[in-house]
């Protein structure tokens, strides 16, 4: 029972985290229509801005101003970038972002080097919160779940309940219409690829010191945060939400409790056949759930976009 | 007819005399690379460039055609009845067999979510290489020896120079049966559905099967691409199904231009050369590699092969000889002003990673000591100039441009 609150609380922070990555990633797409595939590499750079800002100026201020960076990073690279690109059409927008993502990993290899970088959790916060039954819950956690739920909250109001998020809003679906009445939609865009790209700074600056900050982490990401998007529906905050959280609950269940196949099939009455060694489907014999739980999002992800391909929450097929 | 043909006699040739010029050993090796990647970049282009198909996950049917191929190349009782060169066809067979099942429900859409789809089964297997050891042989791959099988009319594809020419034979055929399959109705069909799907169906022709039958025949050549891997290599690792390689060859793909035929070629033959060759001048050549793909992307969305095309109607006009002396004014010191850069650059990364008090740096045939200012003022010199006097003549070279494409007289 413990376990399970454990487990419970700590697919909850896995959840949040790319609930943060892929909020950024749901707005930018639902707004531009276009699928950043460098937007794990903006978390990186958050990470590692945060880093370096963290050394002379301490964790907060790194919190602060890394986001900020990253997000005028950002709205450069629309401005720039994704603007000129966009006259070619959706696929060049998509291998843009990709050749984009390729660049930023160099990059950081380039100026940082390929090691993984000391950067650790602040002192305030390097604490045990409580515990459950010997398992301890470090402070770090539960401030992680609260930036998380704070800037969800935050968003969901700014989208549904203010003037700027209703013009957002209409400009995805209306783009001329909102053009006529006087708004400046490429400016909007600019913005919302800003904010969105912040966002992934914001979850690498607080995942950095926890999940390690080195030149892969966005590569480890990348496609989770796809994943995540698509099995909550394209361009849905609820469904990100949803997604990540049940992306966070399948993958740490299926590490903790070590359920191996053979007892799955011979309760379902397959009993184990008598020389497993070279017998032809020996690896499906063997396989645990430990083996299988990164790939398990990939399947469901499969599954969701061959019965549902607008996904959980989604309104629009593409 | 002749015509038509012209170009791949002429291929044929250069596939014949290029051992002769290249003789060394690694110049056999790159130029094996060069033409699987050509292969796989030909079998790319049928889903991006003809089907408007972006795949994520294209290594996957190379990477388990040449893995199949493997496993029949150890088998050795079997394979002792086979000759070597028809093992690509078990490659091909099983990596259209892979796109037949992944195909039936990935082509219903060509959008985001054929993209993701591609992008979801891609991470799924190269996962699963790790869980299923039987066929992917877990962390360490599998690996083969291609000498098991019948000699070849006496050949037992010991030398490199064996398995050169069978895989020029095998990059020459199936460059030439796509180059048929992108002419036969189905091939035209599948141009007619990326364009407009909805169009197309009201024509009367399901677009969903069209984008079957092109996804099927890409994993058979991706799947031929691998077996001639596997033979070439005679090992295959989780390397050859990831996410890495599905976005090496779309980056490939790209660079030589997805508009046409003959540009995943050029594509392949450049990135190769950039890979092995830059490779071995320094470390940074991903950079490099990666900075020519976002200035494509950006600037020439029709890649190398459409900026190729770009002069044919000056060409056809026989106005080409006003762009040269434009040209050479801009390009030449663009071309010397960007190196001078890339000098930058290189002298910035040995300042901050090479060893404590190793100093010393090899850049254009000079050596030098990197923490004084002197270099450091040539290389800013040489770019500031190079590339001042690149933007001051382009103007001249636009005026000439449109002056070279518009019909009228020669001047």
């Amino acid at each position: 029972m413990e376990l399970i609150l454990v487990n419970l609380i700590d697919g909850l922070v896995t959840g949040l985290l790319l609930f943060m990555l892929s909020a950024g990633l749901t707005l930018i797409f639902s707004m531009m229509g276009v699928l950043n595939f460098a937007h794990a590499s903006f978390y990186m750079l958050g990470a590692y801005f945060a880093y370096q800002i963290s050394i002379a100026l301490g964790f907060w201020v790194g919190l602060l101003i890394a986001p900020l960076i990253v997000g005028v990073l950002g709205a450069g690279v629309e401005r720039y970038g994704l603007r000129r690109v966009h006259q070619y059409g959706h696929v060049p927008e998509l291998i843009f972002t990709f050749g984009l993502a390729l660049l930023i990993e160099e990059l950081v290899q380039f100026v940082w080097g390929k090691n993984q970088m000391p950067y650790n959790i602040p002192e305030v916060l390097n604490f045990t919160a409580f515990s459950i039954a010997g398992n301890s819950i470090p402070a770090y956690k539960i401030f992680m779940i609260f930036i998380s739920v704070a800037i969800f909250i935050g968003l969901l109001f700014v989208l549904t309940k203010t003037r700027v998020g209703m013009i957002i809003q209409a400009a995805l679906s209306y783009p001329r219409t909102v053009e006529s009445l006087g708004h400046n939609v490429p400016l909007i865009f600019m913005g919302v690829f800003g904010v969105g790209t912040a966002l992934a700074g914001v979850a690498g600056v607080i995942a950095g010191p926890v999940l390690g900050t080195f030149p892969g982490m966005a590569f480890v990401l990348g496609s989770i945060v796809f994943v995540t998007i698509v099995i909550g529906g394209l361009g849905s905050l609820w469904g990100a939400l949803v997604a990540s959280l049940l992306i966070g609950w399948i993958t740490t269940f299926a590490k903790s409790y070590n359920l191996a196949m053979s007892d799955v099939l011979n309760a379902i009455g397959i009993s184990t056949p008598e020389n497993l060694s070279d017998h032809a489907l020996r690896d499906l014999w063997t396989v645990t759930s430990p083996q299988i739980a990164d790939i398990l999002p990939y399947v469901l992800m499969v599954l969701i976009l061959i019965f549902r391909p607008a996904g959980l929450f989604g309104k629009r097929e593409s | 007819m002749t015509l038509t043909l012209a170009p791949w006699i002429l291929a044929a040739v250069a596939l014949m005399i290029m051992p002769y010029i290249f003789t060394s050993n690694s110049a056999l090796t790159i130029m094996n690379q060069m033409w699987i990647t050509v292969i796989f970049a030909l079998a790319y282009n049928m889903l991006l460039g003809q089907g408007g198909m972006l795949s994520f996950g294209h290594a996957v049917y190379a990477g388990v055609g040449g893995f199949a191929c493997m496993h029949i190349m150890n088998a050795s009782d079997f394979f002792a009845s086979f000759p070597l060169p028809v093992l690509p066809v078990f490659g091909g067979l099983f990596g259209a067999g892979l796109a037949m099942i992944v195909g039936s429900f990935s082509t219903r859409s060509a959008g985001t979510v054929f993209a993701m789809i591609s992008l979801g089964v891609g991470e799924l297997i190269a996962a699963s290489s790790v869980i299923i050891v039987a066929f992917f042989g877990g962390e360490e791959g599998i690996s083969g020896d291609r000498t098991y099988a019948m000699p070849f009319f006496g050949n037992e594809f010991l030398q490199q120079i064996n398995v050169y020419y069978l895989t020029s034979f095998w990059v020459l055929l199936s460059a030439a049966l796509m180059y048929l399959w992108s002419r036969t109705p189905v091939g035209r069909m599948a141009n007619a559905v990326r364009d407009n799907p909805e169009r197309a169906e009201f024509l009367g022709y399901s677009a969903r099967w069209v984008r079957f039958y092109s996804f099927v025949a890409s994993g058979f050549f991706a799947g031929i691409a691998g077996g001639l891997f596997a033979i070439n290599y005679e090992i295959l690792t989780e390397e050859n199904l990831n996410t890495t390689s599905s976005g090496i060859i779309l980056l490939v793909t790209f660079l030589g231009g997805v508009g046409f035929f003959f540009g995943p070629i050029i594509g392949a033959i450049v990135f190769t050369l950039v890979q092995t060759v830059l490779s071995l001048q320094t470390e940074l050549w991903a950079f490099y590699a990666g900075s020519l793909f976002l200035a494509t992307v950006m600037f020439f969305p029709g890649g190398l092969a459409g900026l190729l095309m770009m002069h044919v109607p000056a060409f056809k006009l026989g106005k080409a000889r006003l762009l040269v002396r434009p040209y050479i004014k801009t390009l030449l010191p663009a071309a010397i002003g960007i190196l001078g850069l890339c000098a930058l650059v290189e002298m910035t990364f040995h300042v901050r990673h090479a060893a404590q008090g190793d100093n010393e740096m090899t850049l254009f045939w000079t050596t030098f000591d990197s923490h004084t200012l002197m270099p450091w003022l040539i290389a800013i010199a040489v770019t500031v100039v190079g590339i001042g006097i690149a933007k001051r003549t382009s103007p001249a070279l636009k005026e000439a441009w449109s002056e070279a494409n518009s019909a009228g007289d020669v001047s």
